[in-house]
């Protein structure tokens, strides 16, 4: 363990040009330099520059545009003063930017300006940072390897049209996003062209539109974040192998309100999450080869929502416990497979004893797929005849697709 | 018109039938509370079963009241007491001591357990209203089913009758009317229709204001912005004082001329 510390370490110098190198300039109030632009103008490369408390008012965006590590002590405050332009634009490769406070911008109609925006750069270096009423807090364009951490980002959007995403990253490829706090954005982090990049350990919540989004971006990975509270939690659009793993989607409640929506995605993996009170777990449309494992869909409206062109899934060894509905179908004959996964309103029984039961297990609700062809008829959810409906195509099933059936469902849970 | 309804109270409380009634709702709601602390899920709970129950046992024990009180209520008519008093006493003993067990029974197991402070007061007041409500539309309809019948088989078959409709076979022709004409856009059909069944009616209203009416979708939409508007509730809540008026106007007319 310890030669693996020193290793990494050295790994860590050896590849970061700057470290360790070069000299420290101090930014004060009063001191060496009153101003944040010319220090960075006259730092070599690869130097560090420390700005000490302070409230830095910036009218022109602060432009790093060498290697230059930009250290924040005392938490200096960049505050945009309501006005509509970037506040700090990093243009050069090896930048770590670490320790600000960034707050009050203006909303931009026009233009989608950032606190902190980086563009056509590597290994940018964004972490610590807090940034406060920003209308785009962190947005990366054309940036190759960088990593954005351990940020807080409370906005205060109120509507979609004029409010912008938290972290927003635009033709990007290996990035490193984690250990963040977004809120009160538009998006919580927003995806677009991205691949081969990893989101992992941040907490989205309170977001207008989703707490993560993806588009058209390729062979990226999110695991172990939490989104919460969300108009809709994750959207995955017209992406191929995502893998998505040991998230948390809760509490996106909503009329149109879901906690992962995917639409157009191919050969993805999403495993071991837990959906728990979203109006809809998950809600696919057009998406195929996708492996559904060891998930937990818990008092969900819907647990999954599929639409038609979704083949060649494999659902299994899930738990589905408490949904109002566990499955709705659009078509019913297509090429998916449910088995083996634990339905907590499977009532059939295990005389072998081997845990799976030996009755098939219909998902699909007679209700749930009466509502998919008339959605007037929600009006009767809880009603005793959608009761006594239910029940009796439970015990001999007429109506509901017999293509969608777990012939192994599980009787004991498996992931408690 | 008041010692008649006082009467009718103490005969109710020796028959034992409205102990039993309000035990069972105690019993059942602080059932509940013991199977889960979330008041939601009971309110939830609790409505799945006064919808059911509350029309059931009010028209039952509605058509019994009359038919076991025949004698006492012959015994009256030869008094020098209006037909009217007489009826309309016994009528609102039975539904008055009938509600007020069902607010009792159910409404302490709630406040008990909170519900004053939680923020679902105003569904627990609707639900509440609901079941008073439905109390008094299923005993005045039981009423009048035994007035118009003397045969009391026929009146009880009747009584179950009349039940199954507004709880079963109403949702399901309303539900073959949405799959008949789901091409059409049905909202204000399903609106009109639902307004006109008291216990879909209810329904309606608490699930509205629960976190399952995101469910509900567009249609729940429709309903909600309908019901939200001064005009809605007021439209909906005479929909449901117009259910109680109807019957104990027919209640009237039919005493009125009946030959005892």
């Amino acid at each position: 363990m310890k030669y693996l510390v020193v290793w990494m370490v050295w790994l860590w110098i050896g590849l970061w040009p700057c470290s360790m190198k070069g000299a420290s300039w101090w930014v004060y109030g009063k001191c060496e330099w009153t101003d944040i632009q010319s220090a960075i103008e006259r730092a070599a490369p690869c130097d560090t520059v420390w700005v000490n408390g302070g409230v830095w008012r910036v009218d022109h965006p602060i432009v790093i545009d060498k290697p230059l590590v930009v250290l924040g002590k005392n938490r200096p405050i960049i505050d945009g003063g309501g006005g509509k332009g970037d506040l700090l634009l990093i243009t050069a490769d090896d930048v770590e930017l670490s320790g600000f406070t960034f707050r009050h911008m203006g909303i931009n109609y026009v233009e989608d300006v950032a606190a902190v925006r980086a563009e056509s750069v590597r290994n940018v270096y964004i972490h610590h940072n807090v940034l406060e009423n920003t209308f785009f807090a962190i947005y990366l364009a054309h940036v190759r390897g960088g990593e954005v951490a351990y940020n807080r980002i409370v906005g205060g959007a109120v509507e979609e049209n004029n409010s912008g995403n938290a972290i927003h990253a635009w033709y990007c490829s290996e990035l490193r996003i984690h250990h963040n706090e977004v809120q009160g954005h538009r998006d919580g982090i927003y995806f677009e062209f991205v691949d081969e990049s990893r989101i992992y350990n941040n907490h989205s919540h309170d977001n207008l539109r989703y707490g993560l989004h993806f588009m058209f971006s390729d062979d990226d990975v999110y695991y172990q974040n939490t989104f919460a509270h969300n108009g809709a939690g994750v959207a995955v659009m017209f992406s191929r192998r995502i893998h998505m793993w040991q998230n948390r989607f809760m509490h996106n409640w909503g009329g149109a309100s879901f906690g992962l929506l995917l639409k157009e995605i191919y050969d993805a993996q999403i495993q071991g999450n837990t959906f728990s009170k979203n109006t809809i777990g998950i809600f696919v449309e057009g998406s195929n080869r996708i492996q559904y494992r060891h998930n937990l869909f818990r008092a969900n409206g819907w647990a999954i929502k599929m639409n038609g062109g979704c083949m060649d899934n494999v659902i299994t060894e899930n738990e589905f416990v408490y949904n109002t509905f566990d499955l709705a179908i659009q078509v019913a004959n297509e090429s998916n497979s449910y088995d083996r996964n634990y339905w907590s309103e499977y009532s059939g029984y295990d005389l072998d004893r081997d845990g799976v039961g030996d009755v098939p297990y219909r998902p699909v609700k007679l209700f749930a797929w009466v509502v998919q062809q008339t959605p007037e008829a929600m009006i009767l959810l809880r009603s005793l005849f959608i009761d006594l409906l239910n029940f009796s195509e439970k015990v001999s099933p007429v109506l509901t697709p017999a293509a969608v059936m777990d012939h192994q469902p599980l009787m004991h849970p498996l992931l408690q | 018109m008041i010692k008649i309804l006082k009467y009718t109270l103490f005969d109710l409380l020796r028959s034992r039938s409205l102990l039993f009634y309000l035990a069972f709702y105690l019993a059942f709601t602080f059932g509940l509370f013991g199977l889960s602390a979330d008041i939601q899920k009971v309110l939830i709970s609790m409505m799945n079963v006064m919808l059911i129950l509350v029309p059931l046992i009010s028209t039952m024990l509605g058509v019994m009241y009359y038919y076991n009180s025949r004698e006492f209520t012959e015994l009256l008519l030869a008094q020098p007491i209006r037909r009217r008093d007489i009826f309309l006493g016994q009528f609102m003993g039975l539904s008055g001591s009938m509600a007020m067990a069902l607010v009792v029974g159910v409404g302490l197991p709630f406040v008990w357990f909170g519900v004053g402070t939680s923020p679902f007061f105003v569904q627990f007041l609707i639900l509440l209203g609901s079941g008073v409500v439905l109390t008094f539309i299923f005993c005045a309809l039981a009423f009048f089913i035994a007035l118009r019948n003397e045969d009391r088989i026929r009146g009880f078959g009747l009584a179950i009758l009349v039940w199954l409709v507004f709880a079963i076979v109403y949702d399901g022709v309303f539900l073959l009317a949405l799959a008949l004409w789901s091409d059409y856009p049905l909202e204000k059909f399903a609106l009109a229709t639902s307004l006109l069944n008291p216990i879909d009616l209810s329904r309606i209203l608490i699930m509205l204001q629960l976190d399952i009416a995101a469910l509900m979708g567009f249609t729940g939409a429709v309903f909600k912005k309908f019901l939200g508007t001064a005009l809605g509730s007021a439209v909906a809540v005479g929909v449901l004082v117009l259910w109680v008026l109807g019957p104990l106007a027919a209640i009237h007319a039919v005493a009125a001329r009946k030959d005892f």
